[in-house]
């Protein structure tokens, strides 16, 4: 972990028909750092990512990419959205999805060529779906089509991965991959914000924890804050994980 | 062929590709009512740009009725955002209002006899070739095969130009606005291009047409490809080919050209629809059935595999064991027989080495589902039933 800031979020507001779904949050990612973002449903996981990425506009607050706004930094954050975001009878296949990965870095009017292929190729490898690189998408699993949204964030090569619930109806062996790769994209330095549901796993999937529910509970180090206190008053039930450290 | 069916024919298949291209991409926006909206909506536009123009092919009157298909499509957002009624609702209230004044206007003020009713919703096409196009006293052709020839390449520039972007933010919006490509540019964009080609095409094949035109040959294209470049292609074949056949079909009847053509869509439809190879409603229920089957012959092999005594192998206590019809279980046993999954000795059934082998992979392909091994066994699978 460096000392630079990945992401810097100040006194953010978001309000969806003027009733705010995140309220007046101050969040500091530092880089290279593997981090969960949890709370309960409705806590605005989602739309911190979004506010994040410009796909959202805030009623109030500022975001910075290391330190710059993310319309000049667009080139260095990959996104993975939720799987149901998008229409999977679309016609295209699972290379193709991944070749739109890298379409960031050519711009407009630029077409994919040979060097865009192979990039999308490695990627489609890496998540271990090269055999599928021809298949339509809606002849995919859950799983992994999954793993293609993972495999079109990796193409981009960016130095910010933010993730929308990864794991959402994929299997145990699926789970296992992605976080495979997630770790070994923050061994090479790279920034991971991952929405996470399941509690259990946190301490062993992750080093950093935003618990999020409206407001900002707490943000920092797993080992540090992930305990039952800041676990009773993000769910505002009583909570007992086991934490192993 | 006399020069005026050529130009006819020429003229409608120009159309049918101009719309099949902003079409494709309203088919599969999911924005398919969008277009019977925008055709209606012009009408009023076309109006009021009559009466400022005075000449039913003047560019500003273009201009002027996209402009009011642009309308309808930020109306029917505005009134949508709302939250109050939904999309459909909101199309179902836009569009007949605007369409009314037009139908008002028009009674009220205009007497020319092209801008009627009956013209705007059907279109002539048999009129077409007889209003030229005259440059310095010279016979250039028929003025709506040049209005709808630029619009065509006005179209296929920016779909060739724009085919990137255009892909990406009808997948995938919210990817397409953090890799800095603007999803709304790419959402009015297409608006403008569908409302102007409307414009240019219905003078020609009337409001009913158009949306026909736009949609029919799109639908068609989705159930014949899994390929975004060939589906265009795909619909501006059938469109041109509805086109064609449309005027021969009205040729031989005596009636309607853009009647004939909308009948030779959806008669093209009915049978895609229902023959396409992978996506057609027949393709569909028999994988089913073989889907069925399979489970059936699994569960079958799985019950034998189980179940050593004889009691619960004998073929005639099958039907009451696993509960299936003696039709179905009858059709199963031979089924496994045929591909020596079983031998039969004194009506006991047993599971051969292949049978054997071949559960236990399948259980365990059900069972862990593990990434590649599915594909081979997928396709063993599906081999054996031959």
């Amino acid at each position: 972990m460096s000392n630079r800031t990945a992401i810097t979020v100040d006194d953010l507001t978001v309000a969806y028909n003027y009733k705010p779904v995140l309220w007046d949050i101050d969040l500091v990612v530092p880089e290279g750092v593997l981090m969960a973002i949890v709370g309960p449903n409705g806590a605005g996981k989602s739309t911190l990512i979004k506010s994040i990425l410009g796909i959202i506009k805030p009623i109030a607050g500022s975001i910075t990419v290391f330190d710059k706004p993310y319309k000049k930094q667009y080139d260095l954050v990959a996104y993975v959205p939720q799987k149901g975001s998008v229409d999977w009878d679309f016609p295209t296949t699972a290379l193709d999805v991944v070749m739109m990965g890298t379409y960031g870095s050519l711009g407009w009017i630029k077409r994919p060529g040979k060097k865009q292929k192979k990039a999308a190729l490695e990627a489609l490898e890496k998540v271990g779906m090269l055999a599928f690189k021809s298949r339509q998408i809606s002849q995919l699993s859950g799983g992994q089509q999954q793993r293609i949204f993972l495999a079109r964030a990796l193409v981009q090569n960016a130095s910010i991965y933010l993730m929308d619930e990864p794991f959402q109806g994929v299997d145990a062996t699926t789970e296992k991959a992605i976080i495979n790769i997630l770790k070994e994209l923050r061994k090479s330095g790279k920034t991971v914000v991952v929405v996470h549901h399941d509690l259990q796993t946190v301490p062993e999937y992750f080093d950093w924890v935003t618990f999020l529910n409206v407001k900002k509970i707490a943000t920092g180090p797993v080992k540090d804050i992930f305990n039952d206190d800041n676990l009773t008053k993000t769910y505002g039930i009583n909570y007992k994980v086991s934490v192993q450290q | 062929m006399s020069s005026v069916q050529i130009e006819i024919q020429l003229i409608a298949s120009l159309v049918a590709i101009a719309c099949a291209i902003p079409g494709t991409f309203l088919v599969l926006r999911k924005m398919a009512m969008i277009s019977d909206a925008i055709s209606h909506s012009i009408l009023p536009g076309i109006v009021i740009g009559f009466f400022l123009t005075e000449d039913l092919n003047s560019p500003w009157l273009i201009l002027l009725a996209a402009l009011t298909g642009i309308l309808t499509v930020i109306l029917v957002e505005f009134i949508q955002k709302t939250g109050l009624v939904k999309e459909d609702t909101a199309i179902g209230l836009v569009f007949p209002a605007l369409f009314s004044i037009g139908v008002i206007l028009i009674a009220k003020n205009a007497n020319d006899v092209h801008l009627d009713v009956d013209a705007v919703l059907l279109g002539e096409l048999a009129f077409a070739p007889f209003d030229r196009f005259l440059f310095n006293g010279i016979d250039l052709g028929p003025k709506s095969l040049w209005i709808i020839g630029t619009i065509l390449a006005i179209t296929l520039t920016l779909l060739i130009t724009f085919f990137k972007e255009l892909k990406l933010s009808t997948f995938d919006k919210s990817l397409a606005t953090t890799l800095g490509f603007s999803p709304v540019v790419m959402h009015y964009g297409l608006m403008s291009i569908a409302s102007v080609t409307t414009v240019g095409a219905f003078d020609a094949v009337g409001a009913i047409l158009v949306v026909a035109l736009m949609i029919a040959p799109s639908a068609i294209a989705y159930l014949l490809t899994n390929n975004l470049k060939k589906m265009i292609l795909i619909a501006c074949y059938f469109g041109v080919f509805s086109a064609i056949t449309g005027y021969w079909l009205a040729h031989i009847l005596d009636a309607s050209i853009s009647g004939a053509m909308t009948t030779v869509l959806g008669v093209l439809f009915l049978l895609v629809y229902l023959f396409a190879p992978n996506k057609g409603l027949i393709a569909v229920l028999y994988r089913q059935k073989r889907q069925k089957t399979e489970v059936y012959l699994l569960t079958f092999l799985l019950h034998l595999q189980n179940h050593k005594e004889e009691s619960e192998r004998h073929v005639q206590h099958l039907n009451e064991h696993i509960n299936w019809r003696t039709v179905e279980s009858k059709s199963i046993l031979s089924l496994a027989k045929e591909n020596n999954m079983i031998k039969i000795e004194n009506d006991i059934i047993s599971l051969t080495r292949k049978g054997k082998e071949f559960t236990t992979e399948a259980i365990n392909y059900i069972t862990t589902n593990k990434s590649t091994a599915i594909e081979d066994m997928k396709d063993r699978f599906f081999l054996f039933r031959g």
